[in-house]
């Protein structure tokens, strides 16, 4: 026994320590009044969806789905014994259609912007102009319903005719009658003003982020400005400006008072967008608010939850695709 | 200093005058036999009468970065800027091919004479003249979006040019660039699947295949390990047979094996110079001037 024998090999490894780390008090504090701000944003938004759930339960328990797909809106008349029939279908079909009017016209418009901002305004004007177009999301919606009924409607009224005039061959710029008042397309048209300082600031912000060596590369390749533009800064922010068209479609569909000055308030699904028949769950809520009784009420708490429970969706996606951008961004 | 060139500071702003008047036309690249024959047979064809910097200063905003260098680039020669950090080498590298303008508050003055007509005369266009002196950058930036073959044609694209054989441009340029060897069989691989050597040799096979008559390299290797550095260099020296190469780095060793003149730039607190310029060997055994043998020897820099 003279030879050291080693030690089994289980006493050589010491146990892995425990690291306690000791944060100050005002470290703590300072956590403290931060997450609390966190969990406050995350708490109001679960207890408004629990009131909208609360309030709606009884609609969905007696429409059950035919709620959702349903397209007639009828308090019924207990007296004379026709059943209540609630179902927000067309509204629901008409603010995806309003909003994806107003989309389709902001996003080139957007994007032109902010390129023309990030790649051919002056520097010294930049601002300025940026400045502006962030003003245009501070101005109040029902200004803006208020101008497009009084301003922009007898105008978009004659682009919809020469449009229906000239592509009426296409379904959707087809009309039943002859009647462009108060169309999904007027409506999508003040929409699309509404969300063109969104998708404009998101779009520039992603062009602002174009790596400059490759900026250089294609200049040093002899590209002209609009060809840099395609080959570098549209493929970099093609994620960015999707994220950012996400999040204008959300702030559209949650539209209310602009749309309820705008839009004819129909219980059909409609597709023809140049004629005078639109929906819109926001502004249906607000419209029927006023003289809604028991049922018709809580009829509305389950529309306005539908409505938050959509744009939630819509938020959650476009938040996905700009965490994608700036992953394949590098 | 009256006749300084002053240049908006937007990031992108070729001087805004030039890029008006610039025409939209469309040159094309006439035949592919011309450069081959010219490739196979160095000299049978004439290059152009070369590169000419005369009295070149640079600014940025009051900063004097660079004071009147003059320096030849002959045909079928690769000529290697050496000096230490700040000296304003690679500023008067981005000067030869109007890059120089990217940056907000830089100005220039004297004259770059691209094959006898100064690059910086009014109406000209200057996405001409980044065609005819291409450039490789000191980090390897390939196009993310693209694929290999992509890459070396996107600027056929960028420059709205058209090539009469893609395929034979693209597998010359890569061969030129020392790379077909390693990507033939993932051409439609993305651009940021290769090493970083492989993307640099990919942005000079890109360079190449606008058939320029310069290449300017910014320390192309200073981000590369050894053995990348040394298959760019052989590139290098392949390349003289048809374009002139200028190349910047911070390695002398590189300057001695790759260049057949350098220049030496040093800065003494004021605007960097040109204090010095010879055949390489000179300049490395025999310098005139102190401050190049101070240089050279590792004395200081």
């Amino acid at each position: 026994m003279s030879t050291p024998t080693s030690a089994p090999l289980q006493s050589e490894i010491p146990p892995a320590r425990e690291i306690i780390l000791t944060r100050r008090f005002s470290d703590r504090v300072f956590r403290g009044v931060v997450t609390a701000g966190g969990f406050v944003s995350l708490v109001v938004l679960g207890l408004i969806a629990l009131f909208l759930a609360s309030r709606s339960i009884d609609i969905f328990k007696t429409f059950g789905f035919h709620f959702i797909t349903g397209f007639k809106w009828d308090s019924g008349d207990p007296d004379n014994g026709i059943a209540p029939v609630l179902g927000i279908g067309a509204m629901l079909i008409g603010t995806i259609v309003t909003a994806v009017v107003g989309l389709v016209i902001a996003l080139p418009v957007s994007v032109g912007m902010a390129l023309f901002l990030e790649y051919y305004m002056p520097i010294r004007l930049k601002k300025s102009l940026t400045m502006v177009i962030d003003l245009m999301a501070a101005i109040p919606s029902v200004i803006f319903g208020l101008w497009g009924f009084f301003v922009l409607m007898p105008h978009a009224i004659y682009w919809a005719k020469l449009l229906h005039k000239y592509f009426g061959w296409i379904p959707f710029l087809d009309v039943q009658a002859p009647i462009f008042e108060r169309s999904p397309f007027i409506a999508g048209l003040v929409l699309s003003i509404m969300i063109i300082p969104i998708v404009t600031s998101i779009s520039r912000e992603v062009f602002s982020q174009v790596p400059l060596d490759r900026i250089q590369a294609a200049y040093a390749l002899g590209a002209t400005r609009w060809t840099m533009i395609k080959a570098v800064v549209l493929p970099f922010g093609s994620s960015g400006i999707a994220g950012g068209a996400m999040l204008g479609l959300g702030r559209a569909m949650g539209e209310t008072v602009a749309v309820y000055l705008v839009l004819n308030l129909y219980f059909q699904p409609n597709f023809q967008v140049l004629f005078s028949a639109g929906g819109s769950v926001a502004s249906m809520i607000v419209t029927k608010f006023g003289e809604a009784g028991q049922l018709e009420l809580q009829g509305l708490m389950a529309a306005g939850l539908v409505l938050f429970i959509v744009t939630l969706i819509i938020n959650f996606l476009s938040n996905m695709i700009v965490k994608r951008t700036s992953r394949t961004g590098n | 200093m009256s006749d300084v060139m002053e240049f908006e500071g937007n990031k992108d702003n070729i001087s805004t005058k030039a890029y008006l008047e610039e025409a939209v036309s469309q040159p094309e690249i006439s035949s592919l036999a011309s450069v081959a024959s010219h490739h196979s047979a160095p000299g049978s064809q004439p290059l152009g009468t070369g590169l000419e910097a005369r009295g070149v200063h640079a600014w940025f905003g009051k900063h004097h970065a660079l004071a009147d260098v003059n320096l030849d680039f002959p045909a079928g020669t690769v000529t290697a800027l050496i000096g230490p950090s700040g000296c304003g080498k690679s500023t008067f590298l981005r000067t030869l091919n109007r890059m120089h303008e990217f940056i907000p508050g830089a100005a220039m003055a004297g004259e770059v004479l691209l094959d006898g007509k100064d690059i910086y005369e009014p109406g000209t266009d200057v996405t001409k003249i980044r065609l005819k002196v291409g450039m490789v950058f000191q980090k390897p930036n390939p196009f993310p979006s693209m694929t290999i073959a992509e890459n070396v044609l996107a600027g056929l694209k960028l420059a709205q040019l058209k090539a009469v054989n893609k395929d034979d441009l693209l597998e010359e340029c890569l061969h030129r660039a020392g790379l077909w060897n390693e990507v033939k069989d993932r051409l439609k691989a993305h651009g940021g699947s290769l090493s970083g050597g492989q993307q640099q040799r990919l942005c000079i096979a890109r360079a190449l295949a606008v058939k320029p008559e310069v290449l300017l390299m910014d320390e192309p290797c200073s981000a590369l390990d050894p053995g990348s550095t040394l298959k760019i260099e052989e590139t290098v020296r392949q390349l003289i047979e048809s374009v002139i190469v200028v190349i910047v780095t911070h390695n002398m060793q590189q300057a001695a094996r790759v260049s057949d003149y350098t220049g030496f730039f040093l800065s003494d607190g004021g605007p960097g110079q040109l204090i010095e310029t010879a055949p390489t060997s000179e300049i490395f055994s025999r310098p005139k001037d102190p401050r190049t043998e101070a240089y050279v020897t590792g004395r200081f820099g």
